[in-house]
């Protein structure tokens, strides 16, 4: 991909809309992050294009919105009712996105992405399990996170749920009467399931031909040895998948011949419940994402309301929040490696070393925002309160002393390991170029030698004030991967000095510092409306992403003036970089791929959602 | 060489079971340094945050220092000084409640007119997801978070679902358990309270001058009503920022307020009421849960 890359484009006449080859239906509104409506014909042609001449060789996401029933002005004179959305970024050039809007009437298809962008693999077959859209030429289009049994698509907004309440909250029926039916009581004999027509439970078989692990490749083996290749379950319910995960393996003898992620297992469909929520509820759910980052997940969701709605967030609040990212990401990084020790049979010992400090982190978190893990501690416009007496300077100990101190130690404990330089060089490689068409993204492309970090490509906080690097490692190998988070983590303390330094405080322009928006302008002038609790933002749409610790995480919201998003999308980097689980693991043993699903570092929350 | 740097790694290892072994055998522990003996080996622990060695804690003989902000399940204030509920049934902790775990039945008087005092009030402690978004956004500072985190019991229903009796504690409680913030609202609304009285006592002067000067444009007076209202919160917040401030100088000596009471008569006696009242609570909401049972 890279290689066909125009490096420097030449000088380019007119707007990018007159130079799609397809040309555009229209724009949507112009106030919001412009978006093209592209026409499904033309789609193909429109991301060769990008990709190849426009240098926007990063399909970030890929989702969809269900506009039935929409009232807004953005949807006036587009009578189909589903939007396939893209989000395109560029490796090289850095910067914002080009979001593309394909109208899709229902019951229609769309020409699959994956040709041109083979990461859109997991994203299409979400769309086509959420909301019944058909992805022409998908290699594997089947239902991802539900089963086969699941009747509809539940992201679609006529489709309701066994227990359904109400459409939006506040449900009406919890005050002033309250009354409250348990889930129990209303279907006393657990019958809440229908299946789709036509579909009987009893005759039903798990399928066995799976693609690609059906479609068994040649014999590794000359003709000599009569052997034959079997399909092996690796989860679950296993201790190595971290999670409730399944990899479906076709090996032959050890060697892999295929690999195909399964997942669902844990999925709760995060994204209607925040069709359901208000903003604001919204907030403590992205904590049971990622549930080991709950502060870069606030961060995600809380950019991409405030650029929805234009709120300033206040300097101190913006140092506050840059770190508490960056100690959540030591906290994840340290767990990572641990856990990729884990895996590869260093049982604990590694892991609870790497873990020491996260505890101290933990209380630290623990003291300003309440929980350790679900730590709900960000607003829109800041964070929930200021920093208590003497944090800083126990976030300063850990920054300057402590926390150098332990990553040194486990640099010497683990880095020159002979088993791990044995088990890990050369194992999971996949090239740079594949795995940025894979959409793959955080410290796996920068173990590939790419220096893409969106702190650095599209910096949003204050990072553009700190001074780091972005690490880069050549080898694209679980060593590499091992090796490259516990750079990264060096840079985090680099960062976290300089935010522990530099962090506003006292009076500024004589105001004192906040830590929130709601405080230095008032209660309820950001949060609008009755009690300010309830956040309107106007129509329009907005993407925020941030360099999650695994890597971009993006949240897509679409509004329609109402205090609930019309669409609420989360772009989870475990998820996504998954894609490459299966291209990375074949022609490997069964053992190095438990080590390659681990240095991709996954959480099944996020992954499943 | 083949093998340094196992050996290398190996060496980490050794090192720093010896440090956790010396650290184990010596008169006091690392991690026992800040914290709060109970005796029979049960302990509250307060980890220093550059303690070196074994950084378990037994549970439950020995728990956590909580730090004050720690957010559990909701409860709510009753109002010891005078005698009621600071809950006015207004909803907006039901509105704002993420799973929607709160339900509230608005008392009514003899006529059927509603009154602002809660009839019911539930809270499903096993939806509930800690988030804490109805103490915040209460007004009356009636719902606080509870520290008391045991809460495992047999059967969801009727035990998980708290009704108002098991959730209300008594001021002296959450005054104990948050006592900082307690301070800063105690602080607030006795200036509220002076600041009413002096504008009720601005108002009844200025009722005759403003009978004067009801020509005075009242668009222009609107207007200004607004700015003034800003900036009346931004010198409220001022001043909260300085008390907060003035409180920090007062106690911060490296730890934190709510840490740093451990040694000291007076924070053991604090202590000590504390676990009282907290005992007082669980004993009620015992007896709730075996009539429940039966």
């Amino acid at each position: 991909m890279s290689a066909t890359l125009v490096a420097e484009a030449p000088e380019q006449t007119g707007t990018l809309a007159d130079r799609l080859p397809g040309g555009i239906l229209g724009t949507t509104s112009d106030d919001t992050e412009k978006a093209y409506l592209v026409a499904a014909d033309s789609i193909m042609d429109t991301l060769t294009y990008l990709r190849d001449t426009e240098g926007y060789d990063f399909l970030s996401n890929l989702t969809c919105v269900d506009y039935q029933g929409y009232n807004g002005k953005q949807r006036k004179g587009i009578s189909e009712r589903f939007d396939v959305v893209y989000h395109l970024y560029s490796t090289k050039k850095g910067g914002g996105p080009v979001v593309l809007h394909v109208p899709v009437p229902s019951n229609d298809t769309v020409p699959s992405a994956t040709a041109v962008f083979p990461g859109a693999n997991l994203q299409e077959r979400e769309v086509y399990d959420l909301y019944g859209i058909k992805f022409e030429g998908h290699p594997n289009l089947r239902r991802i996170l539900l089963w086969d049994g699941f009747n509809g698509h539940p992201m679609r907004k006529d489709w309701k749920e066994a227990y359904f309440d109400e459409d939006t909250k506040p449900f009406r029926s919890r005050h002033p009467k309250g009354s409250y039916e348990f889930h129990e009581d209303k279907l006393p004999w657990g019958k809440n399931t229908t299946y789709p027509a036509g579909w009987d439970p009893d005759s039903w078989e798990a399928p066995v031909a799976y693609v690609p692990v059906s479609q068994a490749p040649k014999h590794l083996n000359e003709a000599h040895l009569d052997t034959e290749s079997i399909v092996v379950n690796l989860g679950p319910h296993h201790p190595s998948t971290h999670g409730v995960f399944r990899m479906l393996t076709r090996i032959e003898g050890e060697t892999i011949l295929a690999l195909e992620p399964e997942m669902g297992y844990l999925h709760r469909n995060h994204e209607k419940i925040g069709e359901r929520n208000t903003y604001l509820m919204n907030m403590p759910f992205t904590d049971r994402l990622d549930y080991l980052n709950s502060m870069s997940n606030n961060w995600g969701y809380a950019l991409a309301v405030e650029k929805l709605t234009g709120i300033e967030v206040p300097e101190r609040a913006e140092y506050i929040r840059v770190i508490m990212a960056e100690f959540t990401r030591i906290v994840n990084h340290t767990w990572s490696i641990g856990f990729i020790l884990n895996d590869l049979g260093a049982l604990q010992t590694p892991a609870l070393y790497a873990i020491e400090e996260r505890e101290m982190i933990l209380d630290l978190f623990e003291e300003v925002s309440g929980a350790r893990l679900m730590c709900n501690y960000f607003r829109f416009g800041g964070v929930v309160r200021d920093l208590p007496a003497g944090w800083l300077k126990k976030a300063q100990y850990l920054a300057n002393d402590r926390l150098p101190r332990a990553l040194d130690e486990l640099d010497k404990m683990l880095s020159e390991n002979e088993i791990l330089m044995a088990r890990g060089r050369g194992v999971g490689y996949l090239p740079a170029e594949a795995l940025i068409s894979l959409s793959v993204s955080g410290p796996m492309i920068r173990a590939a030698g790419v220096a893409y970090d969106i702190r650095k490509a599209e910096p949003y906080g204050v990072y553009d004030r700190f001074d780091f690097d972005i690490p880069t490692l050549p080898n694209s190998d679980i060593y590499d991967r091992y090796y490259i988070r516990l750079l990264e983590a060096r840079q985090s303390v680099r960062i976290l000095q300089q935010a522990l330094r530099d962090i506003p405080g006292g009076e500024t322009n004589g105001a004192p510092a906040y830590a929130s928006a709601t405080l230095s302008q008032g209660f309820g002038t950001i949060m609008g409306g009755k009690g300010g609790y309830n956040l309107r933002p106007p129509e329009g749409e907005a993407y925020g992403r941030v360099e999650g610790p695994k890597g971009e995480l993006g949240f897509y919201i679409s509004s329609d003036g109402k205090p609930n998003p019309w669409r609420y999308h989360v772009r989870s980097p475990c998820y996504i970089n998954l894609n490459a689980l299966g291209p990375m693991s074949v022609g490997y043993k069964l053992a190095d791929a438990v080590v390659i699903l681990g240095a991709i570092d996954i959480v099944l929350g996020e992954v499943d959602r | 060489m083949f093998g340094t740097g196992l050996l290398k790694g190996l060496g980490v290892t050794l090192k720093h079971t010896l440090e956790t072994f010396s650290d184990d055998r010596s008169k006091v522990p690392d991690r026992y340094r800040d914290s709060i003996e109970l005796g029979n080996n049960r302990r509250i622990i307060n980890q220093p945050i550059d303690q070196e060695g074994l950084l378990t804690i037994q549970y439950p003989e020995e728990k956590r220092q909580l730090p004050e902000h720690f957010r559990y399940i909701p409860m709510l204030i009753w109002d010891t000084d005078k005698n009621e509920d600071r809950c006015t049934a207004c909803g907006i902790c039901a509105k704002v409640c993420p799973p929607q775990c709160i339900w509230i039945v608005r008392d009514s008087d003899a006529n059927g007119k509603p009154v602002t005092r809660p009839a019911e009030f539930y809270i499903d402690a096993a939806v509930c997801m800690s988030c804490s978004f109805c103490v915040e956004f209460c007004p009356f500072d009636a719902i606080k978070m509870n520290h008391d985190y045991e809460l495992a019991v047999f059967d969801r229903y009727p035990q998980l679902v708290y009704d108002m009796e098991e959730l209300t504690v008594p001021l002296e409680y959450y005054a104990a358990l948050w006592p900082t913030q307690y301070g800063e609202e105690q602080e607030k609304r006795r200036k509220d309270e002076e600041e009413k009285k002096a504008q009720e006592e601005a108002k009844a002067r200025a009722a005759e001058a403003k009978a004067a000067a009801a020509a005075a444009a009242p668009a222009a007076s609107s207007g200004e009503g607004k700015l003034s209202k800003a900036e009346e919160l931004k010198r409220k917040a001022q001043e909260r920022a300085a008390a907060k401030a003035a409180a920090n100088s007062d106690t911060d000596s490296g730890t934190s307020v709510a840490a740093a009471s451990s040694g000291d008569a007076d924070a053991d006696a604090k202590k000590a009421r504390m676990e009282e009242l907290k005992r007082i609570a669980q004993e009620r909401a015992r007896q709730r849960k075996a009539e429940a049972g039966e």
